[in-house]
């Protein structure tokens, strides 16, 4: 079993820590392989953030291939830019307080979260990552939510006063992600 | 031993150190900037020295002067940084320094591009710098491998007073995999390293000119020269027991991929993907690409052949030279390529399997 | 009989000098030596030797080298001394060394404060190459890519390492002297000591420029050479202490 996951957003959405966060704990926590690729080059310059990650029970080929089985976008234009390349059968993850519109595939699941505006009401914008995270893992179970909050809980030892609000953030994703599973 | 988290070019870093490096010099570059930067916070930690030098010309020569005075030395560049060290690397080979460099190679030629790439091929195992010499290479193609390259490239570069290249790319080098790191040398076991070559390397000598260190780049005697180049070609010539290679389900293949580093990683997922449907795919992978494991390719059944497929990052193909020397023609050989940045996918490569198959 | 002189055991003693006459490269190489000796450093002494006619000290010194890539002696000591900081660790380069090829190298170490000593050499022509303008030519001094002598119009005027170094921070010792009369060769051995001192007390980088004559290649006996040394070079390139700290 290997699951392929790309995360877009803009820079400043912490796309790179939701899926260092996800790739660390599978590291940490379970016998499975596992690779973070970032994206880099000119396009960062930009505003555009993205990152692959591959999670697998078998040794990974490419840590990015051209198939995703999963894709989590933050905004618009990673929607635009990465949709082509989610696997029929494959699920997509919006932030649906920017992403609006039709999506006009039928092939693939859509789970929609407002991530965005989820943070502005739990008062701090940043945690939106953290809620996406819980969604996608709450949907897919690709790794048991205990372990990826262990890592979160680890990653801000540091920062122990956003504690409370992340796992108040990963808590409320993790529920509309079980709740979109069919 | 548990694993940990680590961006390839961090692991790297972390690996030279616990080789025993001590001195690491080196000059911004993407995608390999985590090495300096790494090395700039942890060598003081194990009494270390870092320098960030004025260039990448500066960086190899400082690496050359702490080598030379016996201490475990580094520097890492990308692509075209690594061209500007040539010069430094070429006196490192002449002088017999032992050195370990990191190239985490990018798209060229020129500036080229910085996303990953394979186009340092010829550069690295034919000529790193003026003069013939040359240096054992290792292509890892996990950050793992890097990993335990590096640790054993420190050993490989005393045992022969040679300089040693550890050939990355842009993705062994950015991308985060678990990794089980080696053990870390005790100041005691890193300060008998630097011990050991006290006959030779400059750190001083009681005044007794025969004895002294004379680190030499170059001979005035024509004569000189001429037998330091001999006792260089036999040293490289010993080295076909330095060979590795990988060969993964070779025996009854009709198509074996050739493929090295970061393609070879890739290329073996897709053999994978084609054998779960019975298709009789193989791969050789050279893990030393200088020397390359030319004998890997006399072990092929030709008679069941169609082609050997050149998989690599490369567009000209550089590789396929080699690949060619080892077949000897006694097969067709296709290639897969992709360059300027763009990475090998595997879908490529199995499509690429699959019309050799369907005999296109 | 008492024994007055005798020559500094830092030179190998088998050797005879392949300097050419009037050449002060000699004189520079024996100062260093006995400087050594005086200080009792020898044993813990690393040269870095430029490329050029300096570089051809390696066949004579008998304490230990590394022969650095053209230019790159300063950043060559930087790795020695870095790494092996008890060490007294100093260049040798020639005027196309280390104010041409190495410039780079040579502010940036400077900048850097490095602890190390430079001893350049100044004799405004390329030697080992044959006569080629050196950054350090003179203007209408000819060179055998300059066949109609240095045209500021073209080429600028003569390099001042010393005053250009004396615009940075971080240097310790910054000076010119020569080797043309018995007085200054004296004060070159004092500058060469105090240059070594300052590494031993950690205070950084020490520069010593000695302006020196190439009689082979300036196209002229070594007598002249000297002369001109006095009435061409020193006016040109003042001699004395710029910095002491």
């Amino acid at each position: 079993m290997e699951t392929n996951l790309c995360v877009a957003g803009f820079g400043g959405q912490g796309v790179m820590t939701l899926g260092k966060f996800l790739a660390d704990a599978t590291c940490n926590s379970t016998d499975k392989n596992v690779t973070f690729f970032p994206s880099y080059g000119a396009e960062q310059r930009g505003g555009t953030a993205n990152c692959f990650v591959v999670i697998s029970d078998e040794p990974i080929g490419a840590p990015l291939g051209d198939v995703m089985d999963d894709l989590i976008v933050m905004n618009g234009a990673s929607l635009n830019k990465f949709l082509k390349t989610l696997r029929s059968g494959g699920t997509l993850f919006i932030n649906s307080s920017i992403v609006k519109g039709e999506i006009d595939r039928k092939d693939i699941t859509v789970v929609s979260a407002p991530v965005t505006e989820l943070a502005l009401e739990m008062g701090n914008a940043k945690v939106l990552n953290v809620i996406m995270l819980g969604v996608y893992v709450g949907y897919t179970e690709v790794i048991a939510p205990e372990i990826v909050w262990n890592t979160i809980e680890h990653k801000l030892a540091k920062k122990a006063k956003l504690l409370p609000l992340n796992r108040q953030a990963f808590e409320k994703g993790l529920e509309i992600g079980r709740s979109q599973k069919i | 031993m548990a694993r940990v988290f680590m961006k390839g070019c961090e692991a790297i870093a972390e690996a030279a150190v616990r080789a025993g490096c001590r001195f690491f010099a080196g000059y911004p570059i993407t995608p390999q900037n985590e090495i300096p930067e790494y090395f700039a916070r942890r060598m003081p930690e194990v009494g270390g020295k870092f320098v960030q030098g004025e260039s990448e010309v500066a960086s190899i020569s400082m690496v050359y002067g702490a080598a030379a005075a016996g201490t475990r030395s580094m520097t890492s560049s990308s692509s075209p940084g690594i061209s500007l060290k040539s010069e430094g690397i070429s006196y490192c080979a002449s002088a017999r320094i032992p050195m370990v460099y990191c190239n985490v190679s990018r798209g060229g030629p020129g500036v080229g591009s910085i996303q990953p790439a394979q186009m340092d091929y010829f550069q690295a195992t034919k000529a790193s710098g003026n003069g013939g010499f040359r240096m054992l290479v290792f292509a890892p193609s996990t950050v793992q491998e890097a990993v335990d390259m590096t640790y054993q490239a420190f050993d490989y570069a005393d045992r022969d007073r040679n300089p040693v290249l550890i050939l990355a790319d842009g993705v062994i080098g950015t991308m985060m995999e678990p990794v089980v790191l080696p053990e870390m040398k005790s100041e005691e076991e890193v300060a008998a390293i630097k011990e050991s070559k006290r006959k030779w390397a400059c750190v001083g000598h009681p005044l007794d000119y025969k004895n002294r260190a004379w680190i030499e780049p170059g001979q005035w005697s024509t004569i000189v020269q001429q037998q330091k180049n001999e006792e260089a070609a036999a040293l490289y010539e010993s080295w076909e027991k330095d060979v590795r290679v990988e060969e993964y389900l070779t025996e009854d293949a009709q198509v074996v991929i050739a493929a090295y580093g970061i393609s070879a990683r890739i290329a073996k997922s897709a053999v994978d993907m084609l054998r779960k449907e019975g298709k009789k795919v193989g791969l050789i992978r050279p893990i030393t690409v200088s020397p390359f494991p030319y004998k890997a390719f006399d072990r092929l059944n030709y008679a069941n052949i169609k082609a050997v497929l050149d998989v690599e990052m490369s567009i000209p193909a550089q590789f396929v030279e080699d690949v060619k020397v080892g077949v000897k023609e006694r097969s067709p050989i296709q290639t897969c390529l992709c360059s300027g940045g763009n990475i090998m996918s595997r879908e490529k490569v199995i499509e690429a399997v699959n019309s050799i198959l369907e005999g296109k | 009989m008492e024994k007055i002189y005798s020559r500094t055991k830092t030179i190998q003693e088998d050797k005879v000098s392949g300097f050419c006459p009037g050449c002060m490269h000699g004189t520079v190489m024996k100062l260093i030596g006995e400087v050594l000796d005086e200080m009792g450093l020898v044993d813990k002494t690393l040269c870095c030797l430029g490329i050029g006619c300096c570089g051809l000290q390696m066949d004579y010194i008998a304490y230990d080298n590394i022969t650095s890539p053209h230019g790159r002696a300063c950043a060559v000591a930087t790795g020695v001394k870095r790494s092996n900081p008890d060490t007294l660790v100093f260049t040798y380069q020639g005027d196309g060394d280390f104010a041409s090829i190495g410039l780079a190298e040579s502010m940036s170490a400077a900048n850097r404060g490095e602890n190390i000593s430079v001893i350049f050499i100044n004799n405004g022509i390329y030697g080992m190459t044959g006569g080629q303008m050196a950054p350090t030519t003179l203007v209408g001094m000819k060179a055998t890519t300059a066949p109609q002598g240095r045209n500021p119009a073209e080429h600028g005027y003569p390099m001042h390492m010393v005053e250009i170094m004396d615009q940075l921070k971080a240097p310790a010792f910054l000076a010119r002297t020569s080797c043309n009369t018995p007085a200054n060769v004296n004060k070159t051995k004092q500058y060469i000591k105090k240059a070594f001192q300052n590494q031993l007390d950690g205070k950084g980088f020490s520069l010593v420029e000695v302006v020196t004559s190439c009689p082979t290649n300036w196209g002229m006996d070594a007598l002249k050479a000297l002369d001109f040394l006095e009435e061409k070079m020193l006016p040109e390139f003042p001699l004395g202490i710029v910095r002491d700290r």
